[in-house]
């Protein structure tokens, strides 16, 4: 499932909610995604007062889709959930929730590292960054370029 | 056709989104970058640097030797940062 929403969210109850039932399910593995207090801009530090996400509506539900359906097809899960935000959120406050439950934890653990990086590549959202000196749209990363592409080749599902 | 601008570019540009009747001569996305920085100069500093700027046609990620048409609804954004 995925949602994409303004407001907060509540990892217990979503997690409950995503394994609630099925008993098949040995693990639950996830990630949360938190607004730091503190950004780099030209090799120094600043304080964040607030951080502004935009996105795409339409293309942005689109691509999230098709990486949970990507996951869906390269581990054996019997559950997955991504969750972003999007509008005006402060340090310390949820951005982003993965995840994805599967009898044994390796599935679990590996689908959750790989919806994490597709989605720092392909979705559709930008961050601006309201700093004590100024505005600043976030700069995309080399390293989340990388982190996607370790994930080339599908995993080895049978041992 | 539909465009719509994302991030910076929607400010350097001054509107998230705008209707166009696409001009005949206009066959490729890179066509379309190259006429509209024709029209005015916000699209001209938005486009500055276009190797840096991804293409959506129809919401898929496209390259900007693809082909746009009338009906299409085309978006241009800076490097994706969110997660």
């Amino acid at each position: 499932m995925i949602r994409v929403q303004e407001e907060d969210f509540d990892i217990g109850a979503e997690l409950a909610a995503l394994t609630g039932g099925d008993i098949s399910i040995g693990g639950v593995a996830s990630f949360t995604g938190l607004v730091r207090d503190m950004a780099p801009i030209d090799g120094t530090d600043h304080n964040i007062k607030t951080m502004t996400l935009e996105h795409y509506p339409g293309m942005t539900e689109k691509k999230l889709a098709e990486i949970e359906a990507e996951a869906n097809t390269r581990w054996p899960l019997a559950a997955s959930l991504i969750i972003h935000r999007y509008g005006s959120l402060s340090p310390g406050d949820q951005i982003v929730f993965v995840a994805c439950a599967s009898a044994h934890r390796q599935a679990a653990f590996d689908a959750c590292q790989f919806l994490m990086d597709w989605l720092k590549t392909d979705a559709p959202f930008w961050k601006l960054e309201d700093t004590d000196t100024g505005s600043v749209w976030v700069e995309a990363r080399d390293s989340d370029d990388r982190a996607k592409s370790r994930w080339t080749d599908k995993p080895d599902t049978t041992s | 056709m539909k465009i719509l601008y994302f991030a910076w570019m929607r400010q350097r540009i001054g509107v998230s989104h705008e209707n166009i009747e696409l001009p005949n001569s206009v066959n490729t996305v890179d066509g379309l970058v190259d006429w509209l920085i024709a029209r005015d100069d916000g699209y001209a500093k938005a486009f500055a640097k276009r190797e840096v700027i991804r293409a959506a046609v129809n919401q898929e990620y496209v390259p900007f030797d693809h082909a746009v048409s009338d009906d299409d609804e085309i978006a241009f954004f800076p490097p994706v940062t969110g997660g």
